[in-house]
Parts: C-alpha cells; structure tokens; sequence
C-alpha cells in the first residue's frame, strides 16, 4: 500500500492508501486552475518525455493523456501501433526496449492483457510507468476522474471546495455500478477508489456479467435494480464490451436494456440529486438512453474534462521530482 | 510598508498585489486592505501558486501545491509581489516566469516581511519589513504574529 505516488508508478487503485488518493485528487484541483487559464502550461516537465503507448484503442484516455503531457511541458512520444512494427510481430518487450533507448522519463500504456503495466514496470524499472487500462484489470485514472467529479459536484452543492473536506462527502455515500462488471477494468478501478474514500457500493447486473469471485469484491450486489437506483446517489453505468464478448454472455442486447439500462423512464424515477456517469465510449439506446446521457444530472462531458488536470496531477506527482535514476 | 508603496507608485490606479502561496498571503491580504483603505477604491489582489514553476522540482520532493487566483491579465499594471520570507530568491524568480503567462505587466516590485540573505539569483526586494541576517542553517518563520527563528530539518 502506497501513501504517495510521487515518484512511483500508478498501476493500480488497490495499490493505493486514501491518503495517496486524496493528495491526486487536491493536486489535480490546482490543475483545474491552470486549464482555465488563457496560456494552459506550466513548465513543471520540461524537457521530460512521456511515451504514450495504446495497444488497444482509445479516444478520451490518450487524448487526454497527451494534453495533459503537453500542459506540463513534457515531450511526448506518440506510438500509433497500428502502424508500428507491432504489427510485424515485435513482442512487448522488445518494443518497450526500442522506446526506452530513445530516453523516456514515463510511459503512459494501454493494452489488453491484465497485468501488461506492470509487466512493463518490471522491464523497465527507472521509468515511470502509468496504466492507462490493461485488460480486465484496472484503468486507475478512470477511477480517480471519477471520484473527483463527484466530490466537485458534491463540494459545489456544500458549498465548500474540493479539497480535503470536499473528501469527506464520500462518508456512506452511496454509489450503484450497472452493467457489465465482469468485463470492466472501470468497474474495478472505480469500486476501489470510491471504497477507500468510505462511500459504500452496490453492483448491479445480469448474473452472467458479474464476476465470478463476486463474494470477494468489497460491494453487496443489488437484487432488484428499480430498488437500487432509488438507494444510489451515483449511477456509474458501464459499456457492455461487446469486443470483449459481451454480447453472448446476454440474452439480446434489447433484453439487457429492459432489465439493466438506465432508460428514460427509469432515469425520471431517480431522486433529482443523483448523479449519473458513464466513462464512455457510450452505446446510446443500450446501457444508456441517448435522452438520459443528455440530461444535467448526468455528468460525462464533465468526466473527460477532469480527464485532464487527473492525468496532469499522476504525471506531474509520478514524474516530476523523481527518484528513478535514468540508466543511459 | 503601505506608505513607501503608495510613494513609490504615486496613484495606485494600476498597481495589483499577488501574494505568493502560502507564506505570502496573510501578508498580502492584510497589505491590500491596508492600500484600498489608504487609497479609497479597492486593489486588485491575487494569489500564486509557482509548486509547477520551481527549477528543483528534479532534486526536492515535488511541493504541496495551493490554489492560483488572478482573475484579471496584468499587462500594463505594476504588481507588487508580496512573500514572506526572502532567502535564495528562486521562488521569486519562478513567480516571474508564472506572471508572464497572465500578461506583460509595465512592472514588477517585490515586498518582503523578511529579508535573510543567502541570495543565489541577482534578486533583490523593493519594499523590505526587515533584514534579519541569518545563518543557512536557521529556519526563519514570518506570519501576522511574529518571526520566529529556529532550526532548519536537514533535507
């Protein structure tokens, strides 16, 4: 269990003490700032390069990553693998090697095997590496996002700011995760971070969507959804992952959105407080009702905005000030 | 302090206080009642934050970073930057390198409650509280109370 990530890696939530979390999340506020300034750059990683390397595709996550490099003044290698000698059959390794030979402070890595991250951070050990999403496993900056759009929110109800108090509004919150849990990464990521900030979570889902260690998670799984979303303060919707194989494990995609999507109809049956998310890409008219993913309650445009000052504060805490010594 | 301000920029008109975080806002907060008062309308105050400016971010641990509020550009206004302590001069020249991203202002004056020495940069203060020489090894600790001095945690 770490308490900071300055000057580590961030490969997974569970790694994660609450303090750690809440010091990403009060850095990421003066970012906040800095994005609403007219010039959005601080020099804080000059002349430190930040490989961004997606093995699996990704608008939101790289994109935001590489703004967040750049806002830092960071030099930023940009691996499009679909173009690279991947495809000529260059494993993992040997292409984490040709990318560190050219000089890399951080490596920013997708990929769809669980564990790849770390797997990477054993490699390459005097870099950086931060897990933008690895299989089933963990997306940690999903999760940060995630938590610290709701404490915004909840905050500017309070009227109080963000920081460290704005952290106690998690106290016994209440947060239900729909959909499917079984193939998401986000699910995993967000459950961790919103149960070490003391929030307690419901999933809810077709049973051939959860995972099969369920009992394990530290989450109650909700019998009856109606009954859920009346008890959830926040709705984390998730994407059925049907490049995962989604698609068998229900009946039809029209019987998942009857049973399990949030749709209109539903949506106007929620208390007015309750916050609804969705991490994106979103399958409108499956999970989500295009309607619903419209409405002010639901908070996914301001999701991907705080996608950057996150991303700039795990950069800028991992990177900036580090103890890893470069070997060249 | 107030008053050598005043003197110096004749009306204060075009002058803006920032503070610099943390140290420096008590300071600046209570030295731009002070000039609104003397001067009759409000003065413009700001707060900065330079954690992502600094040029030991690779040797120090990074620094607990505060909030930045400067709501207006500071082209052609004379800002009075006010810290509490000046010892190395390298938070000073951070703040310069920050302020030119909110514009070119026509000047930049520099207030300190205390000035200790050890400079490494050619930076000196325009308004000083006190100069208290000192050793490297001390710890000097301005705020609204008092200036203590101590020793400093070997880092």
């Amino acid at each position: 269990m770490m308490d900071t990530i300055r000057g580590e890696n961030l490969l997974s939530l569970d790694d994660l003490s609450r303090s750690a979390m809440i010091e990403v999340l009060d850095v990421a506020e003066s970012f906040v700032e800095v994005n609403q300034r007219a010039i959005k750059k601080v020099p804080a990683l000059k002349g430190r390069v930040v490989a961004s390397l997606f093995f699996e595709e990704s608008t939101r996550t790289r994109l935001s990553f590489e703004t967040a490099a750049k806002r830092l003044s960071a030099d930023v290698l940009s691996l499009a693998v679909a173009s690279s000698s991947v495809k000529k059959g260059e494993s993992l390794r040997d292409t984490i090697a040709t990318i560190d030979a050219l000089g890399i402070d951080a490596v920013v890595m997708r990929h769809q095997s669980s564990g790849a991250a770390l797997q990477v951070s054993r490699y390459v050990p005097h870099v950086h590496v931060i897990n933008a999403g690895d299989g089933l496993h963990q997306h940690p900056t999903q999760g940060l996002l995630d938590v610290f759009t709701v404490r915004q929110v909840l905050s500017e109800r309070h009227g109080t700011t963000g920081t460290e108090s704005g952290s106690e509004l998690f106290a016994g919150l209440h947060v239900l995760i729909v959909g499917d849990v079984r193939h998401s990464r986000v699910a995993r990521s967000d459950i961790g971070a919103y149960v070490a900030l003391g929030a307690q979570v419901r999933v809810a889902a077709p049973g051939t969507l959860l995972p099969d260690d369920i009992e394990n998670w530290p989450v109650t799984v909700a019998d009856d959804f109606d009954e859920a979303l009346e008890w959830a303060d926040v709705v984390g919707l998730l994407r059925l992952q049907s490049e995962r194989g989604s698609g068998s494990y229900v009946p039809s995609l029209g019987e998942f959105t009857v049973t399990y999507g949030l749709t209109l109809e539903r949506a106007r049956r929620l208390r007015p407080t309750t916050l609804i998310m969705h991490p994106g890409p979103m399958n409108r008219g499956v999970e989500i009702d295009s309607r619903v993913a419209d409405l002010p309650s639901a908070l996914i445009t301001r999701q991907v905005a705080n996608g950057v000052p996150i991303r700039m504060a795990v950069l800028y805490l991992t990177v900036a000030g580090s103890a890893k010594e470069s070997t060249l | 302090m107030a008053h050598e301000i005043i003197e110096r920029n004749h009306s204060l008109g075009d002058v803006c206080v920032i503070g610099l975080q943390r140290g420096g806002e008590p300071f600046a907060t209570r030295l731009t009642a002070i000039l609104s008062e003397l001067y009759g309308a409000p003065v413009p105050l700001g707060l900065l934050d330079v954690s992502f400016y600094r040029d030991d971010l690779s040797t120090n641990p990074v620094p607990n970073s505060a909030m930045t509020h400067i709501d207006h550009d500071l082209t052609n206004q004379t800002v009075v930057l006010v810290d509490d302590v000046l010892f190395t001069g390298r938070t000073i020249r951070a703040a310069l390198n920050a302020l030119s991203d909110w514009g070119r202002p026509q000047s930049v004056q520099l207030a300190v409650m205390v000035d200790r020495g050890h400079r490494e940069l050619p930076i000196r203060p325009d308004f000083v509280g006190k100069n208290l020489p000192s050793s490297q090894s001390e710890a000097i600790v301005a705020t609204l109370e008092g200036v203590w001095i101590g020793t400093r945690e070997p880092s």
